[in-house]
């Protein structure tokens, strides 16, 4: 602190001196501040990386997890008349043991032929709400803002910027019609 | 004991600041004259806390998993004590809040409080309206029904018109390739915890805000701000002429609010919660997805706007709005505030109210909606014996051109009304135009036999 052997002269107000001493005794030495900086910044970087990554992997998990997709029983060939279109439910590709109904997912199902069978997902390619098969008219039709399709699957009028997709069908040799399941149809902004 | 309790309240004081930190705040200056128009974002304050102490008792009953909710919800419903009114009072309250910041937000615009030096109170603002919104709607989603599954289905393909990375968007949102058990978790810890938390931030600086940079001061024509000089006016002004804000100010924002809250409750005991409908399985398509009354609009607009340009405006249209409503206080952050000066602003915010309100109708009567529960047309109300006009009815019923077409007070309102169609069509018109549809209506040529067109035809001739 205060040495006593200073020449009276080299020093000042003994009072400011002492916080002056006291202060520099506390100030770092720039590299070494500048070390300090980077340390601190460093150091926290690394932490929030550390916990940053389970923590992004968890909000991103649905695009970083694989997408099965599975064939699923939605009848037997006799459940079926040449001609007719039906609501079939089936269950997604992998349900979580919490999913109640909610993993379910319908198609509507059409025999065309012996062997061939065309299914449409319910989702309107407008905004995905649930198209209904309305038998006697012949046209799929969209309860929220009235898109309408075809028998095919085509756009017949309204909002839809596609048709509805469909999903594809085929028959086990016990004649079980069998769908795979697919994503939920979004549709894009440049129509594919 | 009286000298023990001033003792502590002493200590308490001067340990916690109350005298020396808090109550300078409550007492900090306002410009004096600020009446009622004032109130609205202090009772949009008091509505989110509304729906804190609401949401969180609800939490001790809901079942956040996709196979209980909606089991839960019942049980909250028609079982929980008090637990229908806790519902009612989390949705009229949501309903409030939503009300609440946009009418805030118009009375900050149509008396430009958003110019120098409170811009960053407009941007935190713009993003505070936002984010009310995504708990607006992920708060419904949470209502978990079926017309919940189907709105995350219909959110789901909104975002997907993001361009390039759309289809990952709506994975994200959805938690997968498909509605599940996964998508209900997200949502709920958006609308519990994600958003709230960030909710609190936002309001805690929109707060911090007005005591940095003062509420702005009644606006007054002939008496524009000008950035180099504004401060130290204000300044000036509160030491002459400021009031303390608690009590002189923040009696009527307590007032308001707390008549804003009691409305709530009465809404609630009156009118209850918003029914459930069916269980939230995908698989039942027979339902009627529509979002409650504050997204009505924009779900109307995506009814009424042309097809073509849609799918551009759905991802655009959100952009555009963002950024516009950000960059409002930086295009213009001096000069006039008062709405008298500034009559293209009343009239824009004027048109903006129309809009949205009109928007809101024709989402509430829905037009464009097949009617699906159109009662077919009878031997009565077809007034003819003539068998092929009599069939032609039947057939109008069973082909659906009823659910779009209205005959005699039957039918939807999609396509033009037919009541007297044969005053300005012609048969031979009629068929060309069923026959080949057109806008919003299927070409029926490949749909209907020859023999059923004629019936038909026949039918609407007689409607004159």
């Amino acid at each position: 602190m205060n040495s006593p052997d200073l020449p009276a002269d080299k020093a000042p107000q003994p009072a400011v001196d002492a916080a002056d001493q006291q202060a520099a005794d506390h100030e770092l030495s720039a590299p070494r501040r500048e070390f300090l900086v980077k340390l601190s910044l460093g150091l926290s970087g690394v932490a929030a990386l550390a916990v940053g990554v389970p923590v992004a992997s968890a909000v991103l998990a649905p695009l970083l997890q694989p997408d099965p997709q599975t064939w699923r029983k939605v009848g037997t060939l006799t459940d079926f008349a040449v001609g007719s279109t039906h609501l079939v439910k089936f269950e997604n590709a992998d349900p979580v043991a919490w999913s109640g109904v909610s993993s379910e997912s319908a198609a509507w199902l059409r025999r065309d032929s012996d062997t061939a069978f065309t299914a449409f997902s319910v989702n309107c390619a407008h905004l995905g709400c649930p198209v209904r098969w309305e038998q006697d008219a012949g046209l799929f039709m969209c309860p929220c803002h009235g898109g309408i399709y075809y028998k095919d699957g085509s756009v017949a009028a309204g909002p839809p910027p596609q048709g509805l997709t469909q999903y594809r069908i085929r028959v086990a040799a016990n004649h079980d019609v069998e769908l795979l399941t697919a994503p939920v149809p979004i549709t894009n902004i440049t129509p594919t | 004991m009286r000298k023990f309790l001033r003792a502590a309240g002493a200590w308490l004081d001067d340990r916690l600041g109350i005298s020396d930190t808090i109550m300078p705040l409550a007492r900090h200056l306002v410009p004096p004259g600020a009446k009622w128009s004032y109130v609205f974002g202090s009772a949009a304050l008091f509505c989110l806390i509304l729906q804190v102490v609401t949401g969180v008792a609800l939490t001790l009953l809901y079942q956040p998993t996709s196979s209980e909710a909606y089991q839960s919800l019942q049980f909250i419903t028609h079982q929980a004590v008090f637990g229908r009114t806790l519902r009612a009072i989390h949705y009229f309250g949501a309903s409030g809040m939503v009300l609440l910041v946009g009418v805030h937000m118009l009375r900050v615009y149509i008396t430009a409080s958003y110019k120098f030096p409170r811009e960053m109170s407009w941007v935190s603002g713009v993003f505070l309206l936002f984010l009310t919104l995504a708990m607006a709607f992920t708060g419904q989603l949470l209502r978990w029904d079926s017309n919940g599954v189907w709105s995350a289905v219909v959110a789901a393909e909104q975002v997907g018109r993001i361009p390039v990375v759309g289809t990952l968007a709506a994975r994200l949102l959805l938690g997968g390739d498909t509605i599940g058990g996964q998508s209900l978790s997200r949502f709920y810890s958006y609308h519990t915890l994600l958003f709230p938390a960030i909710l609190f931030g936002l309001v805690g600086l929109h707060l911090y805000l007005v005591l940095r940079n003062g509420v702005s001061e009644p606006a007054e024509a002939g008496r524009p701000v000008d950035p180099k000089t504004y401060r130290q006016w204000y300044q000036d002004m509160l030491k002459k002429v400021g009031v303390p804000f608690w009590p002189n100010a923040a009696w009527r924002d307590i007032v308001f609010s707390a008549a804003v809250i009691l409305v709530i409750v009465a809404l609630a005991v009156g009118y209850g919660p918003p029914e459930l409908t069916q269980p939230p399985s995908p698989a039942r398509i027979h339902a009627n997805p529509a979002p409650d009354w504050y997204l009505l609009p924009i779900f109307a607009l995506f009814a009424l706007m042309p097809a073509r340009i849609e799918s551009y405006v759905i991802f655009i249209g959100p952009v555009l709005t963002v950024l516009g409503l950000l960059a409002l206080p930086f295009i213009s952050n001096a000069g006039e505030r008062s709405p008298l000066r500034r009559p293209w602003a009343v009239f824009g915010a004027g048109c903006v109210v129309v809009f949205m309100g009109s928007l809101l109708l024709l989402g509430e009567q829905a037009p464009w909606s097949p009617k699906f529960d159109a009662k077919p047309l009878t031997a009565n109300s077809v007034h003819s014996a003539d068998p092929a006009v009599l069939r032609g009815a039947m057939l109008f019923s069973k082909k659906g051109c009823l659910y779009c077409h209205l005959i005699d007070g039957h039918g939807g309102h999609r396509g033009p009304e037919l009541t007297a169609v044969a005053r300005r069509l012609t048969p031979g018109e009629l068929r060309i135009r069923i026959v080949n549809g057109g806008g919003n209506m299927p070409a029926y040529g490949g749909v209907i036999s020859e023999q059923e067109l004629a019936y038909i035809i026949a039918f609407l001739n007689t409607r004159k």
